[in-house]
C-alpha cells in the first residue's frame, strides 16, 4: 500500500501542492482529476523519486521512500508521449527495465513475452519503435513498465495523444489489464470520463489541494463544492441567496431546494440544477431556445439565458420552454 | 503562375533584371552560371595546373613518396591526438552547458566560441605570447629549460584551444534536446545514473559525438597556421609540407603532389561528414530544463570546469594585448640600456616606415588592407553566393552537381589555392585582387551555406499569396524574399568578412609587399628577432583579435537560430 | 534597418577603393625597390649620398634568410617583386642562374674585383661582398670551465662538448646552410655520420643566424645556453666594436682549422622585367663602388670583394679569416644540395 502524506511543494514561487495526503490500497486504482498545470505530473514525479518535494512523507507498506532513488523504488511509469527509446526495438525497449534487475536471459525473454501478451502486442518484438502507429506505441510503453511487475503504477495522461476511438479501447484494455495483474495504480487526467472509467477512486485536485475524494459515483452524486460539479461538467451552476427557509434567490428564478447544510437568511450558495429532465421536481428551468446541439443519442439545448439541459427531442429555435430538473444545494 | 516571359510581356518595359531577381528559378536558371565561372577560373583551372605539374616525371619519385609518407603519417598522428584531447576538454564541457544553468554561463559559452573564429596567426602569437621564448611566462619565471613553441604539445594544445567549441555546440544541443522523460522512464525501470547514460543517452548522443569528431579531426588535419607557427622546424603536415617545398625548397611537383593527396583525404572526410550528418536524426529544439548545480559533487564538477575553461581560454588571448604594451627584451641590433615595463612603443612603431623595413609600407597599413580586401571579399561573395544559394535552394537535378563542385574550395588547402595562383595568374600577381578572389573562394561554401537553409525556407504559398494579392516579381522579392533574407545576408556577409581578415595560407603565398596584410605582417615580425619586431606582431595580433571579434559577435546577433551550425 | 545592408555594402566598396596604390610618380623622385634578405644593412648616410645624387628613392624590402627570398623573387619572376636583388650567394647561385631571373650587366666597376670572385662569367649576378663562415667560441666559458677549445670539426661529437652547439636549419639559413657544406666537403660521403653523431651530441637547432647569435650564443648580448655557434670569422670583431665597455681583446674567436669554415660570396643582380633599368645599372655601380665597399664590414660583417675598399682597424686585429676555407664547386653544389638538405633534415629534425 502506497502513502502519501503532506506533500508541499513550490515552483517558481507558486504554493503547486499544498499539503497533499492520500494512499493507494493493493488492488486498487485511484485518479488524480485536475486541469492542466494543477501540479498532477509533479505529484507523479515525486511520488516516484524523480523530484524532491519541499516536505512530505512518501511510504509504501511502511516503508520510507523518501530518501530512495528512483532506481530502486520499482514503480512503473507510463508517459503521455510514451518515452520509449527511439535506438531499440519493441523487445529491447520492454526488456529494459529487466536488464537494469539482471534477470537472465531466457527469464527476460519470457517475460517480455508475457507483456507482450498481456498487451496484445504479440509478434511485434522485433519491430522499430519509430515504426510503430500511437496506440501501439502506448501499448509498448505498458507493456515496458509492466514486465518488471512493478509494485505500483503511475499513468501520467498517457492516452492524451491518441484519438478518441482508440482511447476507449485503449481505455477498457487498461482497466482489465489492473483488474487482473491486481497492482495498485495512480492514474492521472484531466479527463473525468477517463477517470471515471478507470478509477476505483477519485481525487481532485485544485490549486494544490485535494478538493473532493471518493468514489465516481459518491463524487458524481455529490460534488459538495461548485467547483467540483463545474470541473465535472455536472450540470448549471447558479449563484442563489437565501430569502427563506429552502428558498433561494438566482438570476432565474427562485428555487426551493433541501440543503443539507443550514443557512440564515441573506447567505450565498451556489446551486446545481442538473441538466436532465425529472419529472416530479418543483424546479424549473425556463426561457427561449437558443441553440439545440445534436450528440448521437440526445440534443444540447441552451437557453437564451445560458443555461442547458439534454433533451430526447430538439425543440425549435426561438421556442418557449419550461423543464422541471433536480436542483441542488452545494457548498 | 505566369512564366516571367509572360510577365515581361504584361509589364512591359518596366520588367527586365527585375524578372531575374530569384523568384521563379524556371526563368532564371542561367543564374548559377556566375560563381560557376569564377570557380571555374579561379579554382579549376589552377588545380589543373597543378595537376598537370604532379603528373610531370619529376614528381613520381619514391624519395617524393617518402617525403610524403612521413608527412601524412605526421598529420594523422597529430589530428589524432588532438581530437582525442578536444573531446576530453569538450565532452565534459558539452555536459556543463546543457544540464547546468550557473552565473556567467552564456559569457562563458561565447568566450569557448571566440577561438574558433580566430585567425589561427593569432591563436599562434597568443600562445607564443604567453608561452613562447619571448613570452610572459618565459618572463615570469625564467625557466630555461621550459620549450613550449616547437613542441608537439604545443600544436595539440592550440588545436584543443581552437576546436573544443565545436565539441560543445554540436554535442551540447544534441544533449539538451534529448527527452528528460527518457531519462525518468529509464530511471523508473530500474537504471541508476551510470547505467542511465551508458544504455540511454550515450547511444541516442552517438551521432552527434562522431560528426563533431569527424568534424574536429579535419579541422586538425588541415591546419596550417598553427604547426607552421608553433611547431618550429620539426614537425611538418601535408599542408605546410606544401608551404615548405614551394617557397623554401622550390620543389613545385613535390607541392603539387602533395596538394593532390590532400585534396583527396579531404574530400574523403567531407563526404563521410556529410553522409553522417544527413543520417541522423534532426533533432527539435531544446527541451530539457536546466538546473542549478545543488549537491556539492555537482557544485564541485561546476566551479573545477568553469575554473578550466576560463583560465584555458582567457590566458593566451589576455597575453596578446598585454605582451604589446609590455617591453621585455631589446630590440634587434640595440646595443644600450633595455628600458623594461609598459609601453605604446609597439603600436606607434606600426605607423612609421622604416627604410629597412619589412614591407613597402608603415605596418599599420596592414590593417587598412586587410579591411580593404575584406570589404571586397564580402561583396564578392555576396554576388556570387546569392545565386549559387537560390539555386541550390530548390533542389532539382542541377543541385546535385552543383552542389559538391561549390564546397569542394572549402576542403583544399589553402596554401595548394595560392600555388595554383602563382602558377596560372604569375603575371597578375601585381594586381591586389588575386587576394580578394583568393579570400572569397575559401568564404564562398560558407556564405552559401548560410543563405540557402534560409532562401530554402521561404514557403512558396507567401509568394504566391504576394503575386495574387496583385505584386510584381520585383514587389515579391522586395517585399518578402528580401526582408527574410536581411538578417541571413548580414550573417553571411560577416562571416565572409571574418574569414577574409584572418585568411592566412594562400595569401602568404600571393600577397605583394606592398599590399601586405595583417595576418602576412604578424607572421613576419614573429620571424624576425628583436623586441620591436616582436612587439609589433603582438600589436598587429591584438588589433586583428579585436576584429576578429566585433566580427564574431556581429554573426551572433545577426544569425537567425537553427540554421546550420556552421 | 532596411538601408543597413546596402549602406554595409557601400563602405566595403568604399574600403576596397581606399587600398593604396603604389604607383611611382613620374616626375619627382624615382623608386628603387632592392630586394634582400633580412641581414641586409647599410649606412643611412652611404644610401642618402647615392639618393641625392641621382634624385632617386630607395627602399630596401627584408624578405626573409637568402633562400627564402631568392625562391620568393623565382615564384614572382613573371611579376617581380623588386628592380633589385641583393643577397644570393654561392651556394645558391645555380638556382638563380637556372631560374633566369636577372638581367645581364657588365658593370664597369668589375674591373677592380678580383676573377676569383667572379663566379658568375655571364655577369648576371656580380658578387659584392664575401665572408668565411666558421664556428665561433665564447673564450670565457671555455676559460671558465677549463675546457680545451675544440680545434677541428672531429672534436665535435666528443663527449666533452655535448649540448654546447648550436647550429642551423641549411633549409631556412644560408649560414646553416655554409655549414653543412664545410661538413661535406671535409667528410665526404660519411658526412650522414657525422651528423647523427652531432645530433646525439646534443646539437641545438635553430631557423636562423640572428636567433642562433643573439638568442643562444652565450658570449652575444643574448647571454644564451651554448657557448659554440656557427657564425661568421668576422663576429668576434662585431663583438669588439659594439661593446658597452670598451675591450681589450675580442671576448669570442673562430674555430679556424683546415676546412672548417666555408667561403660565403654575396652577390647583386638586375631583375628581368624592372621599370628602372638605368637606375638600377647605376645602384649597381654604387654598390661595387669604393664608398659602399668600405661601409660594408661594420654594417654586415664580412669583406668588400673591392680590394681597395680600406678595413677599419678594428676589423683588421679581431677579425680572423681562416688559411683554408672549405670550398665545393658551384655545380656540385648546384647537383646535390637539395639531396644534402633533404639527408640533414631526416637526420636531425625527424
Amino acid at each position: 500500500m502506497l502513502e502519501v502524506r503532506n506533500i508541499f511543494k513550490t515552483y517558481e514561487g507558486r504554493l503547486l501542492l499544498n499539503d497533499i495526503s492520500f494512499t493507494v490500497a493493493e488492488g486498487e486504482t485511484i485518479c488524480l482529476l485536475g486541469a492542466s498545470g494543477s501540479g498532477k505530473s509533479t505529484l507523479l514525479r515525486i511520488i516516484a523519486g524523480l523530484e524532491v518535494p519541499d516536505s512530505g512523507l512518501i511510504s509504501f507498506n511502511g516503508l520510507d521512500l523518501t530518501t530512495t532513488p528512483p532506481h530502486l523504488r520499482d514503480f512503473g511509469l507510463v508517459f503521455q508521449d510514451y518515452a520509449l527509446f527511439p535506438h531499440l526495438n519493441v523487445n529491447d525497449n520492454v526488456a529494459f527495465g529487466l536488464k537494469m534487475r539482471r534477470v537472465g536471459q531466457d527469464e527476460i525473454v519470457q517475460r517480455v513475452a508475457t507483456s507482450l501478451e498481456l498487451v496484445s502486442l504479440t509478434g511485434f518484438g522485433t519491430r522499430k519503435v519509430t515504426d510503430l502507429s500511437g496506440g501501439e506505441q502506448q501499448r509498448v510503453a505498458l507493456a515496458r513498465a509492466l514486465a518488471i511487475r512493478p509494485r505500483l503504477l503511475m499513468f501520467d495522461e498517457p492516452l492524451g495523444a491518441l484519438d478518441r476511438t482508440l482511447r476507449e479501447d485503449l481505455l477498457n484494455e487498461l482497466r482489465m489489464i489492473l483488474h487482473r495483474t491486481k497492482i495498485p495504480a495512480i492514474y492521472v487526467t484531466h479527463d473525468q470520463e477517463e477517470a471515471f472509467t478507470i478509477a476505483d477512486q477519485v481525487l481532485i485536485l485544485h490549486e494544490g489541494r485535494i478538493i473532493r475524494e471518493g468514489t465516481p459515483a459518491d463524487v458524481w452524486m455529490q460534488p459538495e463544492s461548485a467547483i467540483v460539479a463545474g470541473f465535472l461538467g455536472l450540470g448549471n451552476l447558479l449563484d442563489g441567496e437565501v430569502i427563506a427557509q429552502n428558498e433561494f434567490q438566482t438570476e432565474n428564478g427562485v428555487f426551493t431546494v433541501k440543503c443539507a447544510h443550514t443557512h440564515s437568511r441573506g447567505d450565498k450558495v451556489h446551486l446545481l440544477a442538473r441538466p436532465l429532465p425529472a419529472g416530479d421536481e418543483a424546479n424549473f428551468v425556463s426561457g427561449a431556445v437558443a441553440d439545440v446541439i445534436f450528440q448521437q443519442d440526445r440534443f444540447k439545448v441552451t437557453l437564451e439565458n445560458g443555461l442547458y439541459i439534454y433533451l430526447r427531442e430538439a425543440p425549435e429555435v426561438g421556442q418557449k420552454i419550461s423543464v422541471p430538473v433536480k436542483v441542488e444545494c452545494l457548498a | 503562375m505566369e512564366t516571367g516571359k509572360q510577365v515581361h510581356k504584361r509589364l512591359g518595359r518596366r520588367i527586365s533584371l527585375s524578372t531575374c531577381i530569384p523568384v521563379y528559378l524556371s526563368t532564371c536558371s542561367l543564374l548559377w552560371l556566375l560563381p560557376l565561372t569564377f570557380l571555374a577560373i579561379f579554382f579549376f583551372l589552377p588545380l589543373s595546373r597543378i595537376l598537370v605539374l604532379t603528373f610531370d616525371t619529376s614528381a613520381f619519385d619514391p624519395d617524393n613518396f617518402r617525403i610524403a609518407g612521413s608527412a601524412l603519417r605526421f598529420t594523422f598522428y597529430q589530428a589524432f591526438l588532438s581530437t582525442l584531447l578536444t573531446l576530453l576538454l569538450g565532452l565534459p564541457s558539452a555536459f556543463l552547458f546543457a544540464r547546468y544553468d550557473f552565473r556567467g554561463k552564456s559569457f562563458l559559452r561565447a568566450f569557448t566560441a571566440i577561438p574558433f573564429m580566430l585567425p589561427t596567426v593569432v591563436v599562434a602569437a597568443g600562445f607564443s605570447a604567453l608561452l613562447g621564448p619571448r613570452g610572459l611566462t618565459h618572463t615570469l619565471f625564467p625557466l630555461s629549460s621550459f620549450q613550449f613553441i616547437g613542441t608537439l604539445p604545443a600544436i595539440l594544445i592550440a588545436h584543443v584551444f581552437y576546436n573544443t567549441t565545436i565539441i560543445i555546440r554540436i554535442v551540447g544541443t544534441a544533449l539538451s534536446s534529448l527527452d528528460p522523460k527518457l531519462e525518468h522512464a529509464a530511471r523508473s525501470l530500474g537504471a541508476d545514473t551510470f547505467h542511465v547514460w551508458k544504455n540511454v543517452i550515450l547511444p541516442l548522443l552517438r551521432p552527434a559525438i562522431f560528426a563533431a569528431t569527424l568534424l574536429v579531426f579535419l579541422f586538425d588535419f588541415t591546419s596550417f597556421g598553427v604547426i607552421l607557427l608553433l611547431g618550429g622546424s620539426k614537425f611538418s603536415t601535408i599542408e605546410v609540407e606544401i608551404y615548405l617545398q614551394a617557397v623554401r625548397q622550390l620543389n613545385l611537383p613535390v607541392a603539387a603532389l602533395l596538394a593532390i593527396i590532400q585534396l583527396i583525404c579531404t574530400l574523403v572526410f567531407s563526404i563521410l561528414y556529410t553522409r553522417m550528418t544527413s543520417r541522423s536524426v534532426t533533432q527539435l529544439a531544446p527541451r530539457s530544463t536546466l538546473i542549478r548545480p545543488k549537491t556539492f559533487r555537482q557544485k564541485l564538477f561546476v566551479t573545477v570546469l568553469c575554473f578550466l575553461l576560463y583560465a584555458f581560454f582567457l590566458l593566451p588571448l589576455s597575453s596578446l594585448p598585454i605582451r604589446s604594451l609590455f617591453r621585455l627584451e631589446a630590440d634587434r641590433g640595440q646595443r644600450g640600456e633595455v628600458q623594461y615595463g609598459f609601453t605604446t612603443d609597439y603600436y606607434t612603431e606600426l605607423f612609421v616606415n622604416r627604410r629597412g623595413s619589412v614591407f613597402y609600407v608603415p605596418p599599420i597599413q596592414a590593417a587598412f588592407n586587410s579591411l580593404g580586401y575584406a570589404g571586397a571579399t564580402v561583396v564578392l561573395s555576396l554576388l556570387l553566393g546569392y545565386p549559387a544559394a537560390i539555386a541550390l535552394a530548390k533542389p532539382t537535378r542541377l543541385e546535385k552537381i552543383l552542389d559538391p563542385l561549390i564546397m569542394l574550395p572549402l576542403g583544399s588547402s589553402a596554401v595548394m589555392l595560392g600555388l595554383g595562383f602563382i602558377i596560372t595568374y604569375g603575371k597578375w600577381l601585381t594586381s591586389p585582387w588575386l587576394v580578394p578572389f583568393a579570400h572569397t573562394l575559401v568564404a564562398l561554401p560558407f556564405v552559401i551555406r548560410t543563405l540557402q537553409p534560409t532562401i530554402a525556407s521561404i514557403p512558396q504559398r507567401l509568394r504566391q499569396a504576394a503575386s495574387s494579392l496583385g505584386a510584381s516579381p520585383f514587389e515579391v522579392w522586395k517585399q518578402i524574399d528580401f526582408p527574410i533574407l536581411r538578417r541571413a545576408t548580414l550573417a553571411a556577409g560577416t562571416f565572409a568578412f571574418t574569414i577574409s581578415l584572418g585568411e592566412f595560407g594562400a595569401t602568404l603565398l600571393i600577397a605583394r609587399p606592398e599590399y601586405p596584410t595583417i595576418p602576412v605582417a604578424i607572421e613576419r615580425f614573429l620571424s624576425q628577432p628583436g623586441g620591436l619586431n616582436y612587439g609589433q606582431s603582438m600589436a598587429m595580433a591584438t588589433i586583428l583579435m579585436l576584429l576578429a571579434i566585433i566580427g564574431m559577435l556581429a554573426i551572433e546577433k545577426f544569425r537567425l537560430p537553427n540554421t546550420g551550425e556552421f | 534597418m532596411k538601408r543597413l545592408p546596402f549602406l554595409l555594402l557601400s563602405f566595403c566598396l568604399l574600403l576596397a577603393a581606399c587600398a593604396p596604390q603604389a604607383t611611382p610618380t613620374p616626375t619627382g623622385p624615382q623608386t628603387l625597390t632592392v630586394m634582400t634578405h633580412d641581414s641586409f644593412a647599410v649606412s643611412e648616410d652611404i644610401v642618402k649620398v647615392f639618393e641625392e645624387t641621382n634624385n632617386a628613392k630607395i627602399v630596401f624590402l627584408q624578405s626573409g634568410d637568402a633562400g627564402a627570398v631568392l625562391n620568393k623573387a623565382i615564384l614572382t619572376k613573371d611579376a617581380p617583386l623588386a628592380d633589385l636583388l641583393f643577397g644570393v650567394d654561392n651556394t645558391f647561385l645555380s638556382r638563380a642562374l637556372a631560374a633566369d631571373i636577372f638581367e645581364v650587366y657588365a658593370s664597369p666597376e668589375l674591373k677592380n674585383i678580383p676573377a676569383a670572385f667572379k663566379l658568375d662569367a655571364s655577369n648576371h649576378a656580380l658578387p659584392i661582398d664575401y665572408g668565411d663562415v666558421c664556428i665561433n667560441y665564447d673564450k670565457a666559458y671555455f676559460a671558465d670551465k677549463n675546457l680545451p677549445v675544440p680545434q677541428t670539426l672531429d672534436d665535435l661529437i666528443k663527449p666533452e662538448y655535448k649540448d654546447l652547439l648550436v647550429v642551423e636549419n641549411p633549409a631556412t639559413s644560408s649560414t646553416g646552410l655554409a655549414f653543412l657544406l664545410a661538413t661535406v666537403a671535409y667528410y665526404g660521403d660519411t658526412y650522414t655520420d657525422y651528423w647523427n653523431s652531432l645530433k646525439d651530441n646534443g646539437a641545438v637547432v635553430v631557423d636562423g643566424w640572428e636567433t642562433a647569435y643573439y638568442t643562444n650564443f652565450s658570449a652575444s648580448s643574448g647571454k644564451g645556453p651554448q657557448p659554440l655557434v656557427v657564425s661568421y670569422g668576422t663576429s668576434p670583431a662585431a663583438e669588439v666594436i659594439f661593446a658597452e665597455k670598451p675591450l681589450d681583446d675580442a671576448p669570442t674567436a673562430s674555430m679556424l682549422g683546415p676546412d672548417t669554415c666555408f667561403r660565403q660570396i654575396e652577390f647583386v643582380g638586375i631583375l628581368k622585367g624592372t621599370q628602372q633599368r638605368a637606375l638600377a645599372e647605376k645602384f649597381v655601380d654604387f654598390m661595387l663602388g669604393q664608398q659602399f665597399q668600405e661601409d660594408i664590414p661594420l654594417q654586415m660583417f664580412v669583406y668588400p670583394v673591392n680590394p681597395n675598399a680600406a678595413l677599419p682597424d678594428a676589423f683588421v686585429k679581431y677579425a680572423q679569416a681562416p688559411e683554408k676555407p672549405a670550398t665545393l664547386s658551384p655545380d656540385v653544389i648546384a647537383a646535390q644540395r637539395d639531396e644534402w638538405i633533404q639527408a640533414w633534415t631526416d637526420i636531425v629534425l625527424k
